[in-house]
């Protein structure tokens, strides 16, 4: 008799003793001594998980998984000048890294050339500078852009880095057609949590519906928008909190592609996610099922979308920067090692491992190395990759997925009744809900509520043992010399004409980008097209809270 | 000083939009009883300096982790200096290797800088006896 069993258990745990330890997860979410199959009574295999590869997903989103193909293992990286980036891609296909991702510079990412007083100090320090066509034309020379895939982190100027990796792959002879990759393009979690905006929201998101539009025709095969989580639980959020904004923020990039008078089947099954990988490995395998099955459920029922791929939530992993401790850095390689673990058997289909520095500097060539190795390892030695969705059916993954669901639904609920994603941003809403859980966070780790190895115990009196990467001031000098030259030698007639082309079409409703490519062509520089669409659009101010 | 509140600028300067500690902080500070202004982000070392003087605050505290930190913290010293407000107390926060916390420190562009892993009590702590005091000895803040 299981109940009878079951009290028994009952009791001879109560007359045990428990460890004085809040049993939470990392998201402080309380977790039951035991799972049993009551914990999943409400689950119906068919309608609740179902065969990978079919509605709604839950088990993963192709028929094989990783017997098929193993995940992408995709390094994020760029630093300096755009040919010491080159090198360090070279070197990284040449270890076995099977796809590019590309990180910008503080001013790239914010639309200021190299040149510009508010650079200063800050070029090619957290990511490779790019100004012109000419730097992305030196970022990817000799390498194949028709055989890599390329990830790009750039949002509020996706439009013109995009626009110069096509020219850059057409002036090699590639046609837009063939070229794979993904422009990360998400303004909405820029505003909620990331902070690197630059327009307001409403032609943030006419300039992303034109790359839907543009990518539809021209680029078919690239992922247009990288709806990111990773940056919302960076800033603090919750593994709940992750799923239920990044979702919404998915939901009205869907809402936006529709009222520009796009088909949900046009343009949805280009969309790709980015979700982060904290150290609680069951609850982050619980958000990546219950994230597939929402997203699944919600194109079909709500956004009626007909085709498959439109329900599909295909997405990138990267282990969680904000896990790593500059105290013992060595021990960060031990905690990225169970996240990747987590995104894995959550069914990630690429994957960035953070290396053990990450916390104190840009990675060295070493550090960069184990990380990667730390993925070889799980694919080849671990036997995760054997079986599809390993953890389906655990009484407690299945709790913890379902109990996802219904998180992410309340949140749902409560951001339509503020009046969708756009309202709630300008309420604070998702900016106080981040600020408050990582305030909560700091506050367990300091009342010792929360053990973090090495920093507020098992801590030791040490000296750095690893040595760090370097970027000196001679990049900066570099590269404002080449942009300012660049600026002295193009046709700035042609420059000058492109843009008030651009300008022209920004006050109307034609779509930008082929006419951000022409500037591109004729070398304009980031910041002059920036410039120019500041000067229609305006500029977005945030209300800080904390 | 230390009949009225202890007011702080927590500042965020240069390009990137990392503010979870500087958000943090600014909570934790004023849970501790001390008047906090937070600069909001992207703000150039002119702005914050400005900032301070005219909410005349007894401390700056820069959060930053963009690696800008061996040109931001000497230029907002420089300008305290020209503004003679230097008996403002400069201190701060982020991503800075243990070699530039030092030569940072040992320059004077910065009274303390508290690197990652800081308990919030500790900087707390270190702003009061700072304040409280009249000479203190220089505090090197530690990583645990």
């Amino acid at each position: 008799m299981i109940m009878s069993d079951k009290e028994r258990w009952q009791e001879n745990y109560r007359a045990l003793r428990e460890r004085q330890n809040p049993f939470v997860t990392v998201s402080s979410v309380p977790v039951a001594p035991l799972y049993t199959p009551e914990h999943s009574a409400g689950t119906d295999y068919e309608r609740d998980l179902g065969y990978p590869g079919s509605y709604p997903y839950t088990r993963g989103i192709h028929a094989n998984m990783y017997r098929g193909r193993l995940w992408t293992m995709r390094q994020f990286a760029g630093f300096g000048s755009a040919q010491e980036s080159n090198e360090r891609y070279k070197f990284l296909l040449s270890q076995g890294q099977t796809g590019l991702s590309v990180a910008f510079d503080m001013p790239t990412i914010m639309g200021y050339d190299s040149d510009h007083p508010r650079a200063y100090g800050e070029v090619g320090r957290v990511g490779v500078a790019i100004d012109s066509l000419q730097d992305m034309e030196r970022l990817f020379q000799d390498i194949a852009l028709d055989r890599v895939s390329t990830s790009m982190t750039i949002n509020a100027p996706a439009a013109i880095l995009w626009a110069m990796y096509i020219v850059a792959a057409e002036k090699k002879g590639i046609p837009s057609y063939k070229l794979t990759g993904t422009i990360q393009n998400d303004i909405l979690k820029e505003y909620i949590a990331q902070k690197s905006w630059i327009f307001p929201p409403e032609p943030s998101l006419r300039l992303i519906t034109d790359i839907f539009k543009y990518a539809k025709e021209h680029v078919p095969k690239w992922n247009t928008v990288s709806i990111s989580g990773y940056h919302i639980r960076e800033a603090g959020a919750t593994a709940l909190q992750e799923l239920a904004f990044t979702l919404a923020d998915g939901f009205a990039y869907v809402e936006a592609g529709i009222k520009a008078g796009l088909d949900v089947d046009d343009f949805v099954p280009r969309l790709s996610f980015f979700f982060n990988a904290h150290m609680d490995v069951f609850e982050e395998i619980a958000k990546y099922r219950a994230a597939r099955r929402i997203w699944a459920r919600h194109m079909k029922e709500k956004y009626g979308a007909k085709k498959s791929e439109s329900l599909l939530l295909r997405f990138h992993t990267q282990t969680a920067g904000c896990s790593l401790t500059a105290q013992q850095p060595e021990n960060n390689i031990v905690r990225t090692a169970y996240e990747a673990l987590a995104a894995v058997l959550g069914g990630t289909q690429s994957l960035h491992t953070n290396s053990m520095d990450e916390v104190l500097a840009l990675p060295t060539e070493k550090a960069v190395q184990i990380a990667l190795r730390t993925q070889q390892i799980l694919a080849y030695e671990s036997g995760v990759a054997n079986t599809i969705d390993p953890l389906a059916g655990s009484y407690f993954v299945e709790s913890l997925t379902d109990q996802m669901e219904r998180g992410a639904e309340d949140y749902f609920r409560r951001i339509e009744e503020m009046g969708g994603v756009l309202a709630a941003i300008g309420q604070n809403f998702f900016q106080q809900e981040i600020a408050d859980a990582a305030f909560r966070y700091q506050r367990e780790i300091e009342k010792h509520e929360r053990i973090i190895v090495g920093v507020n115990e098992f801590t030791k009196e040490e000296k750095l043992g690893i040595d760090l990467l370097k970027i000196g001031p001679e990049t900066e000098k570099a590269q404002v010399g080449r942009v300012q030259e660049l600026k002295r030698i193009r046709d700035n007639a042609r420059v000058r004409s492109a843009l008030a082309d651009l300008e022209g079409a920004a006050k109307g409703s034609d779509n930008l980008i082929p006419k951000i490519m022409t500037a591109v062509r004729a070398y304009a520089t980031e910041g002059e097209i920036i410039g120019v669409l500041k000067t229609v659009f305006g500029e977005y101010r945030e209300q800080a809270v904390y | 000083m230390s009949q009225s509140r202890i007011r702080v600028l927590v500042g965020k300067p240069g390009l990137d939009g990392h503010d979870r500690g500087a958000k943090v902080i600014a909570r934790a500070l004023r849970d501790a009883g001390m008047e906090v202004i937070y600069s909001g982000l992207h703000q150039t070392p002119e702005q914050i300096v400005e900032a301070a003087i005219q909410e005349d605050v007894d401390v700056i505290g820069l959060s930053i982790l963009s690696g800008a930190h061996l040109t931001i913290f000497p230029r907002v010293k420089d300008l305290l200096r020209e503004q003679e407000a230097e008996d403002i107390l400069l201190i701060g926060g982020g991503t800075i290797p243990e070699e530039d916390v030092e030569v940072l420190l040992r320059q004077g562009f910065a009274e303390a800088l508290f690197t990652p892993g800081t308990p919030t009590g500790e900087i707390v702590g270190w702003i009061k006896q700072r304040l409280e005091t009249k000479e203190p000895e220089p505090v090197r803040a530690k990583d645990e």
